[in-house]
């Protein structure tokens, strides 16, 4: 099904990344110095998950005759935006310095793409915005480019990455959730792997199709983690969003939560009602890819209807990645209401940013504000 | 006169420490007595989640928290764990303590008479004809 | 107001087929009378080597009683370890025509030591014949094999093939390669050619890597949940590398690892298979044909949403036929047959589920 109406949120699109070179004036002396003299610039900091000519990576008809898919402005306007009518996309830029082990290395490239994001994605198409880049297995460097990128409104999120060095519910991590939560900044987890583990619980898969399997399995346990470790108690205004991780594996684990909460719960005593509430309340899915049957049209409606809640989900194309043909992103059966609900209402309440200027669209500005609610 | 029929002698008060329980079987139904402090209360020993022997569990405090990595222990001795699942129940409401709106265990009145004990040596039981339906039994012992 | 337990007992009046009960050792020792004095020896002074950072103790305690029913204590020894309790306080109490047994500790199937493994795997083999089966014929073994050795895995499938009494073939689906790994094949031969299903029980001890993609969880709440995205790991790389198609009788039981996961898995294989079906030339069939040909599952735990009918949906897009009803007797998150389901099921659905899919699996009568 198409998008019946104008003004969708896309709350999933990636641009390409800068080449290293394209990230140079973004740098520090020392940092252009190292990228240079060791040819590190050589480099297109390419993600094990992400495989370029990968048919998930983009659709053919999405692919350019040069460059990358999404490496073009105007081809995301012409792609991207303009046939879904959307208002609004927020850019998630993946980035190899996530998967660096140098700390330093990392947040210096974090911070190039995020100032390389700003100027020549943001400041040259208004319907734009972005998540923000930071280096989670460094949490002191990770909220120092928060605090640096949170006065720019038109960041609306900070990005963290499904398989990564530790569970992100840990204690170790909530610097990063404070930061957040005071700047009115979501949490975005999205599919991919930094491979500093093996992606399975068995070891490692032989194929890319199974790898991009299991990233559904790689959010249930950071959902889980988050839960159990309190981080929606600690932080009650954050919205934590699942990007690119499918959906219909939900209501599962909101069922098997909350039955076993019933019998652990004095171990995670903070945990002080149903967990499926508490997940309803706080976390988001984006559409894409939605892993449905091919020949039950009853299956979508029964999962919302499992799932219970019909603020969870928000619209997202994922281009260019490939998830459906033409312009039939959205999947038949919805209403009218759900429809709108899905598109414009759950992102808007999910991001507190993009409830700012949404119509007028200049959200450059330095009025940064803080939340001491956001915090408990 | 309905009221004196339900009416059933189970233990001597004095055979139940304060803080702990026994089991007894009243007209084919296990009925935990618990005392709290001096307090009786009385649970069936079927956990209404799947049908375990409740009573059996252990008697716990209620632990509570202020936040991730807080934790203390409140009314000691007033909650009951199931033996199966670990499901909490408040002894003196059989309200479960994780979902108070949907699952109770069925609880009973019980009263202490005053004065000499109730009853000396074994105890007997008043028979009835026993109808076993697929539902509890509902037996009032109340004062 | 109390919620009388309304639902009519499932199982009530069915002879069923309990497909995960645990037994136990009294003691260690137990085993010593079927291994090599050798080995007798090497457990006293070396004992079992896992990988986990404490010595005969979870990392992750459990919440009560050592993760066991409360009330399945014997007189002596662990729950499990009594067969007389077994028997009166489940076989017996609840109608178990068949128990399938689940020895998953000291078969050498997380042991380090592949020498050691080899021996206890014979062993333990040895021993739940003589300690249950012998005495209680309403039980039936499993053949506890260590993974890591296909060639060792492969020589005691056979030794013990011809005896009906072993039901099935125990590996640990948290192995150190995804199961689908073709070092692992060898022995899914070796059980197609004897008949008998591959049993994945869950597992507590690691083959290598932490339970999740992103490390070790906290809090039990999440390692208790791991089990169920580990089998899903499991059972996409089977999939995936052509288990099933290069086994066309292989069959395969996941256990305790829930079941509601996966037609939304099977979705999702399916959906992305589509996409990326030149990496894998060797599928000639979408992955949920095969899950749905050639895999069983366990009810238990089974899942308790708020509104029991949407488990009947899960079900349905399962199918009735794919899932077999498991107590985990004495484990604490044992499902009781009479109150598994929150539901109304019809006398066929409950035929199936409680006694007839399995008795087709293993060739009960």
């Amino acid at each position: 099904m198409k998008v019946p109406f104008k003004g969708a949120i896309d709350c999933d699109l990636h641009p390409a990344m800068p080449s290293a070179s394209a990230l140079l004036p973004y740098l520090d002396d020392y940092w252009r110095d190292q990228l240079v003299n060791r040819h590190i610039d050589k480099y297109s900091f390419v993600l094990t998950s992400y495989p370029p000519n990968s048919p998930l990576s983009a659709r053919p008809d999405w692919r350019q005759a040069s460059g990358a898919p999404a490496g073009d402005l105007d081809a995301i306007r012409r792609q991207a935006l303009d046939p879904f009518a959307s208002r609004v996309a927020i850019c998630n830029v993946l980035h190899g310095a996530l998967a660096l082990f140098n700390e330093d290395m990392a947040a210096a490239l974090c911070s190039a793409v995020n100032d390389w994001t700003a100027k020549e994605l943001l400041d040259r198409e208004p319907r734009l915005r972005a998540s923000i880049l930071v280096p989670a297995h460094n949490p002191d460097l990770a909220v120092r480019e928060i605090e640096r990128v949170a006065p720019d409104r038109r960041f609306v999120q900070v990005l963290l990455f499904a398989m990564g060095e530790m569970l992100l519910g840990r204690r170790l991590y909530w610097p990063i959730y404070e930061a957040a939560a005071l700047h009115g900044l979501a949490i975005g987890i999205h599919a991919g792997s930094t491979y500093h583990h093996a992606p399975t619980a068995s070891g490692w898969p032989a194929h890319r199709v199974e790898d991009y399997i299991a990233q559904s399995t790689a959010f249930e346990s950071q959902l889980l983690s988050f839960l159990t470790e309190g981080v929606f108690h600690k932080f009650p205004a954050l919205k934590l969003v699942l990007i690119e991780s499918g959906v219909t594996w939900l209501p599962t684990l909101l069922w098997r939560t909350s039955k076993t909460w019933r019998g652990v719960r004095p171990e995670v005593p903070w945990i002080d009602r149903p967990p499926a509430e508490i997940l309803r309340e706080h976390v988001r899915l984006t559409l894409q890819p939605l892993d449905l049957p091919k020949h039950d049209p009853q299956a979508l409606a029964r999962t919302l209807e499992h799932i219970g809640s019909d603020r969870m989900l928000l619209f997202s194309t994922d281009y260019p990645h490939w998830h459906f043909d033409g312009e039939d992103v959205l999947p038949d059966g919805l209403s009218d209401e759900a429809v709108h609900k899905l598109l414009i209402d759950n992102p808007l309440e999910t991001f507190p940013r993009l409830r700012d200027g949404v119509a007028k669209g200049d959200n450059k500005g330095d009025n940064t504000r803080t939340n001491q609610e956001a915090v408990r | 006169m309905t009221q004196q029929k339900t009416r059933e002698v189970v233990a001597k008060a004095s055979d139940i420490e304060p803080g702990t329980s026994t089991v007894v079987t009243v007209k084919g139904r296990d009925i935990g007595i618990f005392n709290i402090e001096g307090e009786y209360y009385a649970l069936a020993n079927r956990c209404p989640h799947a049908g375990g022997p409740l009573c059996q569990g252990r008697i716990v405090a209620l632990v509570q928290s202020d936040g991730p990595g807080n934790y203390r222990l409140a009314r000691h001795q007033e909650f009951l764990r199931c033996p199966w699942h670990g499901w909490e129940f408040d002894i003196r409401t059989g309200q479960s303590w994780c979902d108070p709106n949907s699952t109770r265990a069925r609880q009973f009145a019980v009263t202490v008479e005053p004065g000499a004990q109730l009853v000396k040596g074994p105890y007997v039981a008043e028979t009835f004809p026993v109808s076993l339906e697929e539902d509890y039994l509902v037996i009032d012992l109340a004062g | 107001m109390n919620v009388p337990l309304r639902h009519a007992p499932a199982s009530a009046g069915l002879a069923i087929v309990d497909c995960d009960i645990h037994p136990a050792y009294r003691s260690p020792k137990d085993l010593y009378p079927f291994l090599p004095a050798r080995w007798q020896e090497h457990m006293t002074t070396f004992g079992e080597h896992l990988r986990q950072g404490l010595s005969g103790q979870l990392a992750w305690p459990r919440m009560m009683a050592a993760g066991m029913r409360v009330d399945s204590f014997p007189e002596q020894g662990p729950p499990g370890s009594d067969l007389a309790l077994m028997r009166s306080q489940h076989l017996d109490a609840n109608g178990v025509e068949y128990g399938m047994l689940m020895q998953l500790s000291r078969g050498g199937m997380e042991e380090r030591n592949l020498e050691f493994a080899a021996a206890l795997s014979r062993a333990v083999n040895d021993w739940q014949l003589a300690t249950f089966v012998e005495p209680e014929p309403r039980l039936r073994a499993g053949i506890v094999v260590p993974q890591e050795d296909a060639a060792f895995a492969v020589t005691e499938i056979e030794r013990r093939a011809a005896d009906p009494r072993f039901a099935q073939i125990l590996i640990s689906p948290r192995s150190s390669d995804p199961l689908g790994h073709r070092r692992y094949w060898p022995i899914y031969e070796a059980a197609q050619r004897c008949s008998r299903p591959i049993a994945l029980h869950v597992q507590g001890f690691s083959g290598g890597h932490a339970s999740t993609a992103s490390g070790w969880p906290t809090y039990y709440m999440q390692e208790h949940y791991a089990a169920t995205t580990g089998m899903q790991n499991t059972l996409t790389s089977l999939v995936f590398e052509g288990v099933f198609e290069r086994f066309p009788d292989l069959k395969v039981v996941l256990i305790e690892g829930g079941f509601a996961w996966a037609p939304a898995l099977c979705w999702r294989m399916d959906k992305h298979w589509e996409r990326m079906r030149k990496e894998v030339p060797h599928l000639r069939r979408p992955p949920s044909e095969y899950v749905r040909a050639q895999c069983w599952f366990t009810t238990q735990p089974i899942e308790e949403p708020e509104t029991p009918a949407h488990l009947a949906d899960v079900i349905g897009w399962l199918g009735w036929d794919r899932l077999m009803f498991s107590t985990d007797y004495p484990h604490w998150d044992f499902d009781h047959p009479q109150h598994v389901f929150k539901f109304q099921l019809t006398e066929a659905q409950k035929a199936k589920v409680f006694r007839d899919n399995a008795k087709a699996l293993y060739g009960l009568q």
